[in-house]
């Protein structure tokens, strides 16, 4: 059976070049970049070259601004941990939003345990956060603001760019969650006034198991772990020089691709979604029409629950996402939605597509074709359907 | 999403007994569409036997497979029978339900009891 893949949000395909680009570390060039012989140096000198790249890539104005971490999780508890720990003796207060993922959200609930002060912005129906709301919030006790560039789920693109501003002026730092958007759509540091910015390889055809913490210089923050005086005494531990390798080329690739990939995307997303609308009764859209991450599409396809839709996609081989509770272990709907004030049920019915590079308008077309027929004899079943279709 | 058993698969792709009945002798509607789960079973019954039984859910495969169930064990059961079907006999039934789904079989089971005492009010 053909598969058809459309988790890119949740993970992608290494590119065979990253994979090329990788191998010659795990055997050939083993050295630790920490020691002095030639071994350790062909690595060390490997993970600088990926470290300026990657500084380049994102506007960073010194490479000793990147930090190598092991994923996206692990960059939002470096970021948020790190500013409240180091600043704590200047405030005690920390604004982020309802919609941050939960490497974010579980963190900031983690500090307020230890007695920090959380404020969760609100969104807008399409989630987005009101800049006005972050000025608003800020207080003279207020360290950090930590606001995602692109939601996960729905695709939304805050105003990362006017909240910087706001955090500028008020001497407020600034993190953005951007492992979904990062290699996808252009990021300069500069330009969005972020000080720290996190990002991760699987989400752009690289390896998992390594990320990035763009550091603004000057930021005062502590390290994450404690041991040797790898990435500038801020991360210990054996650099995963593979996965640093990786991960660059994987940048590398995005920056030549991206214009034009994400325009291909948005396209094959603009027909996906009208597809949908037009297709099925009784079904919306997730998120704004257009200021969304190019490859997602997300709707409920209302009175019928969404895990039932995937189990019927995968079924014919189409592999997708949902926020319906059945598909967490905490049986709640999709925060995001939720925060979106898409009412439960229709939180409950959603699905969530996110198109890829090898993704065509073929798999568009064959998920259009097979959609309506599964919604058809799923709603056959729903006592839902019935009483809508009975008043 | 859950690994579900082979036998889940089979109820939830081929589910037994989906349906309504038309002027049943008793109902029993479970669940919420805010929990993600409705559950409506139908059950027609002639001395005291189960003769009928269908059922129509709005949830995730194991609510289908679970609802698609219980009818099934329930089919040809005198009420005493049918009252002593427990939650548990449907997800063993089934060969086993991922331990976060256990809840769906508690609704099938909530279900039937519904449908049965609503059989005892309109009697």
């Amino acid at each position: 059976m053909k598969r058809i893949y459309l988790d890119h949000a949740a993970t992608t395909a290494v590119r065979p070049e990253v994979v090329q680009a990788m191998l010659p570390y795990f055997s050939q060039l083993f050295g630790n970049a920490s020691t002095l012989y030639s071994y350790g140096q062909e690595a060390g000198r490997a993970m600088e070259e990926a470290r300026n790249i990657m500084a380049r890539f994102i506007g960073a104005k010194s490479s000793q601004e990147i930090v190598f971490t092991s994923g996206g999780t692990e960059s939002d508890n470096f970021a948020v941990c790190g500013i409240a720990w180091a600043n704590q003796k200047k405030g005690d207060h920390i604004i982020t939003s309802a919609v941050e993922h939960h490497a974010v959200l579980n963190t900031c609930k983690f500090l307020q345990k230890r007695g920090f002060k959380v404020t969760y912005l609100p969104v807008d129906h399409y989630g987005f956060v009101d800049p006005d709301d972050v000025k608003k919030a800020i207080t003279n006790k207020t360290i950090l603001i930590s606001i995602m560039h692109a939601n996960n789920e729905v695709g939304t693109m805050e105003p990362i760019a006017e909240i910087g501003k706001i955090a500028k002026e008020n001497a407020v730092y600034f993190h953005t969650d951007a492992v979904q958007s990062f290699g996808h759509i252009p990021i300069r540091a500069e330009e969005l006034k972020v000080d720290l910015l996190s990002a991760s390889a699987h989400k752009l055809y690289g390896p998992k198991g390594v990320g990035m913490l763009y550091i603004r210089k000057g930021t005062k923050i502590v390290p994450f772990l404690y041991g040797g005086e790898q990435e500038n005494k801020r991360r210990a531990s054996t650099e995963n020089v593979a996965g640093i390798v990786g991960f660059e080329k994987a940048c590398e690739i995005a920056e030549g691709t991206m214009t034009e990939e994400s325009r291909r995307l948005a396209t094959l997303r603009d027909k996906f979604i009208k597809g949908i609308l037009e297709k099925i009764e009784f079904t919306q859209l997730n998120g704004h029409p257009t200021k969304r991450l190019p490859g997602n599409v997300n709707v409920s396809v209302k009175y019928v629950e969404g895990e039932s839709m995937l189990l019927k996609l995968d079924g014919k081989g189409i592999c997708a996402s949902s926020g319906s509770a059945c598909t967490s272990s905490i049986l709640e709907p999709s925060h995001v939605l939720t925060a979106m004030g898409v009412p439960p049920d229709v939180a409950h019915s959603s699905l969530r597509f996110t198109l890829g590079r090898e993704n065509t308008e073929e798999d568009v077309d064959d998920v259009l074709g097979v959609l309506p027929d599964i919604v058809k004899e799923l709603r056959l079943m729903s006592p839902l359907y019935q009483e809508k279709r009975g008043s | 999403m859950s690994t579900y058993s082979e036998k889940v698969m089979d109820h939830f792709n081929n589910p037994r007994n989906m349906g309504e009945i038309e002027n049943p002798d008793g109902v029993g509607k479970v669940g919420n569409p805010v929990c993600g789960d409705v559950l409506n079973l139908y059950i027609r019954i002639e001395n005291d036997r189960i003769i009928d039984a269908r059922f129509k859910t709005f949830g995730c495969g194991a609510a289908i497979a679970t609802s698609s169930m219980v009818t099934q064990m329930i089919m040809g059961k005198t009420l005493n029978e049918a009252l002593e079907i427990s939650n548990r006999a449907v997800a063993e039934a089934l060969d086993g339900l991922p331990p976060i789904k256990m809840h769906c079989s508690v609704l099938a089971e909530a279900a039937l009891k519904s449908a049965i005492d609503d059989y005892f009010k309109r009697k």
